[in-house]
């Protein structure tokens, strides 16, 4: 029998099915699993959202990367019950309305992805860090993306792509601002 | 044809959109419905004999549905038709840790997992073989005895001109020892394959493989089944850099386990087993001898190689030759001695890693030039630029060299990076050093020794106008999607995005013989700009009727096609191809693509011909601390003949994922072993850099305009990794006096190095002695002398 | 792809019920925070706890309270980041700020604890590798096995203590809180360690860590240096942490630490006769290099050659010291590659 959340002390046998309830990309999702099932398990395997690469699964590679809360975490390293009612996003997440990302758009265009596997990772890995610092130097582009590896780029491209998102997303809030406000 | 609309832009792949937004399919991605997990069960020994196995318990626990033993595929295999040494599960001896001895297919992963341990099994451990002298001193049971001795898997022996009097003739000779480190690919994607049964008695594997078309036919061998009963689907590939261009054992597992199982079933590799399946650098014991005239014209050079090959032959064979094949391809060698050693060891199979066995003697030579042109009074830059090939001419060893930038590209390396200035006259600590090569486009020869052509397009379209195009060409991110759709698009004046891609699907595509050797864009390249040119020539002849104007008036462009006379006129792409389907039926074309002959009239001369050589030059600046041990790589300057750049973008791209690769090699990267295991199978402790490793690379691209390229394009995925490594070795000399005939090198052999010379010794780390082994008979070949170059360019306007 | 093995997983929300949890479960219990140390382990069959104790959900474990002038105190659930991000922590206890900043990656630290880096499994690499390759190895005496593969004669093991902050604990004199069903302890942060790769902390496995309290930061200067042969991802293969408490000139109380070194980490206690009392000089920051340099005895199970990691000791201890001494422009010590 599935259970939902879990109380102190509730311990059962040896594995043991839980009832998720998680924020994914803006939508709800139930789920059941069993307790030790991580997230990038839950959310392959069980949400259908194979975005959400691996190459490692302890820790190693940050390909398996996603954000809760906002936060550039490890979903191989996460379990699901921990994060019940935060927010998840994964790479599926970041196009709004069929419009790419600015930073899926830089990377798209400067080949930024060049065997596309550590590139979901990469791209929630920036975007954490342009939500944190819009306009990264090339020291904190390196800094912020240091854990994850690729093995295709020699990671210039990557960088030279985060700088150009920050630069048009830098333009889009400047025009934002300078836009004449239009009363209630 | 100069003024393009694709080619030579910079702009974004055909497959961006669908890899940043976690659309694109890789082959772990796929799950189907019934779907059954495998895992393998690996030998825990390095050399062993299977006593017993028996499979009971692993059958009988709940949720595994089928168990495979080397009984239920006898068959051998192996990528090349003349090492058909692998068993896809060991029949009767293991020859490594990781060796795959059975196979469970189970309801989870983790039910397959814990039937795999419940696998009795009896092994008798044999002497295992786990370096270069071992596997040629060691007494006792060999890993395989063929015809050159114990443990060796191939010996090659091959003179060109007369090197002994060749040698007789220089004023100065010199002999080097070096010694390349194992390493290997690391791609982020781990192996995965997934294999269905289909009710009308066929098979279908989806795999990440870079080479459909041998794991195709290694299937039909091992599964005894006619290829017209297996389908294979090769999906994108998440990095591959030669390590996944052989036909693996997990693929023929899980089209066995999906044949008696009648369902669906994945095999996913851990990332401990992706390093079992390796197939990356083999480790190179070198020796060079070179002499030189006084005036610093080399006059014969002989080289030596031993190659450490693991347990099986894999491309091993090809990789022996690739060792000393184009040597010749740089440097100006009259005579030229080769001779190769690669010996079978208890460890995963060495195979082709991004430079395919040219990156290790590329090492050798470059520093070994250094100490020669030092020794006789020259400048090593010098030195080089007196002995490069020329264009269009032959070598001593039968090799066409036709486009040939490699002047420039040294030129144009030393003048961006300020060598001159800079070489000797940094400050204690810091230092410059420069390497340079060539690397093939394409191999000229296939695997399989056939009359077919190595690419083949083809394209059709249909009344929306959208051009699909048809191709067993996989991307493996070098981009060859967007080289397939950038080189029609550009003939039919259409945008790459207009053209819809079928791709690696053997079933449905026509041959490539894949991703490997830096072949596709050449040869698909080829192919599908002699399709397009066909489709647009059919669209052509029907437009030039309509518009009453010659044929080699109508021009395409934009997406319209018009009198070129009269550009403001003509109907849209759409239209064109109603005009030319009312008028002709079906629109569709095809493009083949077939190396010319290009082999020396030797055996053996099927390693190293291709149709045209890409060239780098590489400057380094390094810091070395002569305290710590430590060398950090401050800056790359790389000069590369790409033929032409059709997409700077793309091109920048691979020259900068190919300096990275070469300087994990150089300096962290090793595939090493200890007590019979790999000593670190894990993301973790194998050093791959970081973002913050990387130091800042300065691309030059060197346009040469290739006669038979594909709009004169060569090859930039592979090249630009060798000159890395010895510019790195040498700049590390000019810094703090260290010399390194061996790699990779790391803080404690650059201590140990500064420790001999402060003890007043030469200090110099590397091998010291060659094994003894006697190679066979060595077999003579007059070089091609006053050969006229002939080409064979394939398209009128490129 | 790797998985956990099963377990039950028990989510209090206080101290006192995780201590209960614990308590109740017995021996077969294990407490994880972020998980990013266990959670591997666990992949690879290294831990088999059948009760998982975690503490994301107890708030009170993440708060980071006190003054420079009193001592602070770190909350053993703070994240690696908050820990380094932390502006007090980066004014006042600049290493305890750095070695958290220069742990593993920016996503491990979003998730990794401080309390879960003090308590960090000692690694070999015989050992932090997955379950066939140790089967293959034949496994060792700190887990499934009975010997020990880098030292085979040894009766012990000689995993190496990996933490960066632990050894900058020790210099600093942390004093490390502890809550177990007999009550709260306070630990000197060098009592907290033995000097053993299995058994290697002395609080009980019903105890839980949940706080560290930092010296009143008056006159302190600290600082930590790190190697490793990569920019990011990599565990130390030495760690100096330094602390000198300063009058003027004069040092009045030096303490240094070696991390990764040993099974614990070591206090450098020639440190305080060589410096204290005196305005140092580069002799005397030679004489504690030295006798650092004698203390390391590295082996061969980590990254690195040994012979390195055990050079690198006196350059990383006259740098380490020539910092907080600032003796000399910055240009003129040993360099730190982190
Ligand atoms: C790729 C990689 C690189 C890494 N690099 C580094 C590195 O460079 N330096 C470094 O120091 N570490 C490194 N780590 C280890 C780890 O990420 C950090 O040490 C981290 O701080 C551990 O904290 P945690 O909260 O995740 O611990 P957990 O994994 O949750 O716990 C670790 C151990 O501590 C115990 N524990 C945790 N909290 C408490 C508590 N409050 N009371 C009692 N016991 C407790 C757990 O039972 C467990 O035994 C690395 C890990 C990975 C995967
Ligand atoms: S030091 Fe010895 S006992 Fe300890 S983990 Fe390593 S091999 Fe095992
Ligand atoms: S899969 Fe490698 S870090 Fe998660
Ligand atoms: S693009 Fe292939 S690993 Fe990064």
């Amino acid at each position: 029998m599935a259970k939902r959340g879990l109380g102190k002390g509730r311990v059962k046998g040896e594995s043991q099915d839980i009832w998720l309830r998680l924020m994914v990309n803006g939508r709800r999702c139930d789920v059941v699993a069993p307790v030790q099932k991580t997230l990038l398990e839950v959310l392959r395997e069980d949400l259908g959202l194979t975005g959400t690469k691996h190459g490692c699964e302890l820790g190693e590679c940050g390909t398996c990367g996603i954000l809760v809360n906002d936060l550039f975490v490890l979903s191989c390293l996460t379990l699901p019950v921990d994060i019940q009612g935060k927010e998840v996003t994964t790479v599926e997440g970041l196009a709004h309305n069929g419009k790419l990302h600015p930073l899926q758009q830089a990377f798209s265009e400067l080949g930024a992805a060049q065997c596309g596997y550590c590139t979901p990772g990469f791209l929630m890995a920036a975007k954490a860090l342009l939500d944190t610092d819009p306009s990264p130097t090339r020291e904190a582009i390196q800094d912020g993306l240091s854990g994850n590896l690729c093995r295709c780029t020699g990671y210039l491209k990557i960088f030279e792509a985060v700088e150009l998102a920050a630069d048009r997303m830098g333009a889009e809030r400047r025009k934002a601002a300078t836009a004449p406000q239009v009363a209630p | 044809m100069t003024d393009f609309s694709v080619i030579g832009k910079p702009r974004g792949r055909v497959d961006g959109p669908a890899k940043v937004t976690g659309q694109a399919q890789f082959a772990d991605d796929l799950h189907l419905p019934g779907m059954l997990f495998a895992k393998l069960l690996r030998s825990p020994v390095p050399h062993g004999r299977i006593k017993a196995l028996d499979t009971s318990r692993a059958e009988a626990l709940s949720g595994v549905v089928a168990v495979l033993t080397g009984k239920d595929l006898p068959e051998k295999y192996g990528i090349l038709p003349v090492s058909q040494d692998e068993e896809a599960l060991c029949t009767e001896k293991v020859r490594y840790v990781g060796d795959p001895i059975a196979a469970v297919a189970a309801v989870d992963e983790d039910t397959a997992e814990r039937a795999t341990e419940l696998i009795a099994l009896e092994l008798e451990e044999l002497p295992s073989y786990m370096t270069i002298e071992e596997a040629l001193e060691k007494e006792g049971e060999p890993i395989e005895t063929l015809r050159f001795g114990p443990n060796v898997h191939k010996a090659v022996s091959l003179e060109f001109g007369d090197v002994e009097s060749a040698f007789a003739k220089a004023d100065h000779t010199r002999e080097d020892l070096f010694f390349y480190e194992g390493s290997t690919h690391l791609p982020m994607e781990q192996h995965a394959a997934v294999a269905r049964w289909e009710p009308e008695g066929k098979v279908t594997l989806w795999s990440s493989t870079q080479t459909p078309h041998y794991v195709h036919r290694a299937l039909a061998k091992v599964l005894g089944l006619p290829m017209n009963r297996i389908r294979v689907i090769a999906t994108p590939v998440g990095g591959g850099f030669g390590g996944k261009s052989d036909p693996f054992n997990h693929e023929i597992v899980v089209a066995k386990l999906a044949i008696v199982t009648g369902k669906p079933v994945k095999l996913t590799l851990t990332r401990e087993e992706v390093f079992y399946a390796h197939r990356g650098r083999h480790p190179t014991l070198m020796w060079v001898k070179t002499g030189v005239r006084k005036d610093g014209a080399i006059t014969a050079m002989h080289f030596r190689s031993f190659l450490d090959g693991g347990a099986y032959g894999s491309y091993g064979v090809v990789s022996t030759y690739y060792t000393g094949a184009l040597q010749t391809t740089t440097y100006k060698i009259p005579a030229y001695k080769f001779e190769g050693t690669r010996v079978y060891t208890n460890k995963p199979p060495c195979g082709p890693k991004r430079g395919h066995g040219t990156p290790q003697p590329r090492f050798a030579i470059e520093v070994h030039f250094e100490h020669l042109a030092r020794e006789l009074g020259m400048d090593p830059i010098d030195f080089r630029l007196k002995n490069l090939v020329e264009p269009f001419t032959y070598t001593a060893n039968w090799l066409r060299i036709t486009s040939c930038g490699l002047r420039e590209c040294v030129e144009k390396v030393l003048e961006a990076s300020g060598f001159r200035d800079k070489r000797g006259k940094l400050p204690e600590g810091r230092g410059v050093g420069f390497g340079l090569s060539a690397y093939m486009s394409g191999a000229s020869l296939p695997v399989y020794w056939n009359d077919m052509p190595h690419s083949e397009v083809q394209l059709k379209v249909d009344r929306s106008g959208t051009v699909a195009l048809f191709s067993g060409a996989i991307d493996i991110g070098q981009g060859s999607d967007q080289v397939l759709a950038a080189t029609t698009a550009e003939v039919l004046g259409l945008e790459p995005e207009d053209i819809h891609l079928i791709t690696a699907d053997t079933d449905l595509t026509p041959i490539d013989l894949g991703s490997y050797s830096s072949r596709v864009t050449f040869m698909a390249g080829n192919a599908a700009i002699q399709a397009a040119e066909r489709l647009r020539d059919q669209i052509a002849e029907a437009m030039a009727a309509k518009l009453d104007v010659p044929t080699d008036r109508v021009a395409f462009r934009n997406g319209r096609v018009m009198d070129a006379q009269r550009p403001e006129g003509g109907v849209s792409w759409e239209e064109a191809c109603a005009v030319a389907e009312a008028a002709q039926g079906n629109l569709m074309s095809r493009g083949a693509y077939k190396p010319p002959e290009l082999s020396g009239p030797y055996k053996g001369s099927g390693v190293g011909p291709s149709p045209a050589y890409s060239y780098s030059a590489c400057v380094a600046e390094v810091t070395a601390d002569p305290e710590s041990g430590v060398v950090e790589v401050d800056k790359v300057w790389i000069a590369h003949d790409v033929g032409r750049s059709l997409n700077p973008t793309l091109v920048h791209g691979q020259v900068e994922g190919s300096v990275y690769m070469g300087l994990g090699e150089v300096l962290l990267e090793e595939q090493v072993f200890r007590h019979g295991l790999h000593k670190i199978p894990s993301m973790l402790e194998y050093k791959s850099p970081t973002t913050k490793d990387m130091p800042p690379i300065e691309t030059i691209l060197v346009e040469t305009v290739d006669p038979e390229g594909p709009f004169g394009a060569k090859e930039c995925g592979q090249g630009p990794l060798l000159p890395v490594i010895p510019a790195v070795a040498n700049a590390v000399e000019d810094a703090i006096g260290a010399r390194f005939h061996e790699i990779p090198i790391t803080p404690e052999k650059v201590l140990s190095a500064m420790d001999k010379a402060a003890r007043g010794e030469e200090p110099l780390i590397g091998p010291t002695s060659l094994p003894d082994y006697h190679l066979g008979e060595v077999l003579r070949v007059d070089p091609p002398d006053g050969k006229k170059v002939e080409l064979f360019p394939m398209h009128e306007e490129t | 792809m790797l998985r956990l093995p099963p377990f039950a997983y028990v989510a209090p929300s206080s101290v006192e019920e995780v201590v209960e949890a614990l308590h109740t479960h017995g021996p077969d219990a294990m407490i994880v925070a972020g998980g990013t140390d266990l959670y591997p382990n666990m992949k690879r069959r290294q831990f088999e706890p059948k009760v998982l104790v975690g503490l994301a959900n107890v708030p009170e474990l993440r708060a980071i309270r006190g003054t420079p002038e009193a001592g602070l105190t770190v909350g053993a659930g703070a994240t690696l980041r908050e820990v380094s991000a932390h502006p007090v922590i980066q004014e006042h206890y600049y290493a305890v700020a750095k070695a958290a900043g220069l742990v593993s990656t920016t996503p491990l630290r979003n998730m990794g604890t401080i309390g879960g880096n003090l308590c960090v499994d000692p690694r070999c690499n015989y050992y932090d590798m997955p379950f066939p390759w140790r089967k293959a190895v034949g496994f060792c005496m700190k887990k499934d096995g009975d010997i020990c593969l880098v030292a085979p004669g040894s009766p012990r093991c000689w995993a190496l203590s990996s933490s960066d902050i632990a050894p900058v604990s020790l210099a600093l004199e942390a004093k490390l809180r502890l809550i177990g069903p007999q009550g709260t302890r306070a630990l000197e942060a060098n009592d907290f360690y033995r000097d053993d790769g299995i058994e290697y902390l002395t609080k009980e496995r019903d105890e839980i860590l949940t706080e560290i309290q930092l010296p009143p930061a008056k006159g302190l200067r600290t600082t930590y240096w790190k190697l490793r042969r990569r920019g990011s991802f990599d565990f130390p293969i030495l760690g100096v942490a330094a602390a000198l408490t300063m009058d003027d000139g004069t040092v009045t109380r030096a303490r240094l630490a070696l991390g990764a070194v040993a099974s614990r980490p070591e206090e450098v206690v020639e440190a305080r006769e060589f410096l204290e009392g005196k305005e140092p000089t580069e002799a005397d920051v030679h004489a504690v290099a030295e006798a650092a340099f004698e203390l390391a005895k590295p082996l061969d199970n980590a990254d690195g050659h040994f012979y390195w990691r055990k050079r690198m000791v006196r350059p990383y201890v006259q740098g380490a010291l020539k910092e907080l001494l600032r003796m000399g422009p910055p240009e003129s010590w040993p360099r730190e590659y982190n």
